[in-house]
């Protein structure tokens, strides 16, 4: 690795003079499963790292009326095992159990595996469905961004070189939506979805009152597929709608040839998902 | 820009000793553990996060040192492969590795070691399946896995085998 200064500040706010200090040449280390790689691979070159191990706390899960509130610094592990997620986003605790092995969940946090900006990410899909903001914070103030709109395209996000993301607010997913996050692995347990299928459906009398799909791993940013929902919305929940409505992701997805799979291939698994996941969210039997 | 690297102060404890280093800002956990205190029980793989063979115990919980920065570990409590024996003996898990012959070439052995202390820490009784799950991620090019699953269905079998520091 080559030499960069490493802070460590014990607040929040020293973080971020750190970072209006140094501006450009400066990454926040957070779980460090991501940026340590980069780091020693030289895929990035910061003269400054700002260590987020001393700050104390940040690592709260807290419900705060119809939200749910995280603290950067929660690590993806204690997401998965919370009581209180268990309880009010069971979808956020099944889709970050899904996220490499139980070492990479234990030091990776949620702050972290946002601010990365890998469209691959299992918990980016979930996120957007759920309809979850961020509080970026820097020492000129704070803003508040939702989800859908903080990534630009691979491992690019909204967040200034300045700012750090403080909490990600989630409204608490109601009793009655199921929802279902669908990582495809056709490799091995532990990697990176193929293609990564998030949704939620509420049905009622047999219509789909309401229906949420968002994807990863099938372009540059993670994708929530508003045309699907349309095309449910107030529809018959059978296995006709489903699969037609599921049709529609192949025109959404823009994704790239690698180890995991064609482009070709990843955007007919993008459309099996879909329809697999809504129909297990929505009860239609396969 | 010109950086002048200083290196850090680390204050940590090592399998219950505690320790005083001097680390470069650059040095991860896993060289910090060879090369400046020269515990070489640690292997190192890949050195990205994918085979598990750097596999500690960081404040109980257990992580990949070779994405740790060392100065990270300040303040904390670090467990790894050497500190797993006992006094009176090879740890249960240790000796079920023998037993099972669950090694070949060995180097892949310590971070199963660690891991599956953690999961017996929190579950002294786990499936095969829950066995499977928590050691994906710790790969071994040798033994095809069955082996050492089966040392640690064996090591649970025996009461105590997860008796060591209190889980994280
Ligand atoms: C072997 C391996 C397998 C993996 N498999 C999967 C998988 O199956 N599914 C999946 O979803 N992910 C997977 N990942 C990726 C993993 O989820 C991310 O590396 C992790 O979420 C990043 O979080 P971190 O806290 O470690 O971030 P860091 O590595 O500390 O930081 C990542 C980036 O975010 C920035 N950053 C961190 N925190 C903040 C903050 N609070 N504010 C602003 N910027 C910040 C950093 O500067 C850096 O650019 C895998 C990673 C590894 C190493
Ligand atoms: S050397 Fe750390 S995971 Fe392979
Ligand atoms: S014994 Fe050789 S890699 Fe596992």
């Amino acid at each position: 690795m080559h030499d960069f200064e490493l802070h460590a500040p014990d607040s929040i706010h020293e973080a971020v003079e750190i970072l209006a200090e140094h501006g450009g040449s400066t990454r926040v280390l957070a779980g460090g499963t991501a940026l340590t790689t980069m780091v020693k691979q030289s895929l990035v070159r910061p003269d400054h790292i700002v260590s987020l191990h001393r700050v104390p706390g940040w690592s709260h899960v807290a419900r705060l009326g119809p939200e749910i509130n995280i603290g950067m610094l929660a690590t993806h592990r204690a997401i998965e095992t919370s009581p209180l997620i268990r309880e009010h986003a069971p979808l956020l605790a099944d889709t970050y159990a899904q996220v490499a092995t139980v070492r990479i969940r234990s030091m990776a946090t949620v702050g972290g595996g946002i601010a990365h900006g890998d469209p691959a990410q299992d918990p980016l899909p979930t996120l957007l469905a759920l309809n979850a903001r961020v509080r970026l914070l820097s020492a000129t103030g704070e803003r508040q961004v939702p989800v859908g709109d903080l990534f630009r395209d691979f491992f690019d996000t909204d967040i200034g070189p300045d700012e750090l993301l403080i909490e990600v607010q989630v409204p608490a997913q109601p009793h009655d939506l199921e929802g279902v996050y669908l990582k495809f692995l056709p490799r091995s347990e532990d990697d990176y979805a193929t293609v990564g299928v998030a949704a939620l459906a509420r049905v009622e009398r047999g219509r789909f009152q309401e229906a949420r799909v968002a994807l990863g791993a099938v372009g540059p940013v993670p994708l929530r597929a508003t045309a699907v929902e349309q095309a449910l919305q107030g529809r018959k929940a059978d296995a006709a709608t489903v699969r037609k409505a599921a049709e529609l992701v192949g025109d959404l997805v823009d994704p790239v040839d690698d180890a995991r799979g064609s482009a070709d291939y990843k955007r007919d698994m993008a459309v099996v998902f879909t329809r697999r996941a809504l129909e297990q969210v929505a009860g239609i039997p396969r | 820009m010109t950086t002048q690297p200083k290196k850090a102060r680390v204050s940590t404890t090592v399998n219950g000793q505690p320790v005083d280093v001097l680390v470069a800002p650059y040095q991860s956990l896993l060289e910090m553990l060879r090369e400046v205190l020269g515990l070489t029980g640690t292997k190192e793989g890949c050195n990205d996060g994918n085979c598990g063979a750097c596999t500690v115990s960081l404040d109980g919980r257990i992580v990949d040192s070779c994405l740790v920065l060392g100065a990270e570990a300040d303040g904390k409590r670090v467990d790894t492969i050497e500190g797993m024996a006992r006094p009176e003996g090879l740890h249960p898990l240790q000796q079920a590795f023998l037993e099972e012959a669950a090694l070949q070439c060995g180097i892949c052995t310590p971070g199963f070691l660690v891991a599956a202390r953690a999961l017996l820490e929190r579950e002294p009784h786990p499936s095969e399946e829950r066995i499977r799950l928590w050691l994906a991620g710790n790969l071994c090019r040798c033994t095809g896995y069955d082996k050492i699953v089966g040392a640690v269905r064996k090591a649970a079998a025996l009461d105590g085998a997860g008796n060591g520091r209190a889980a994280g």
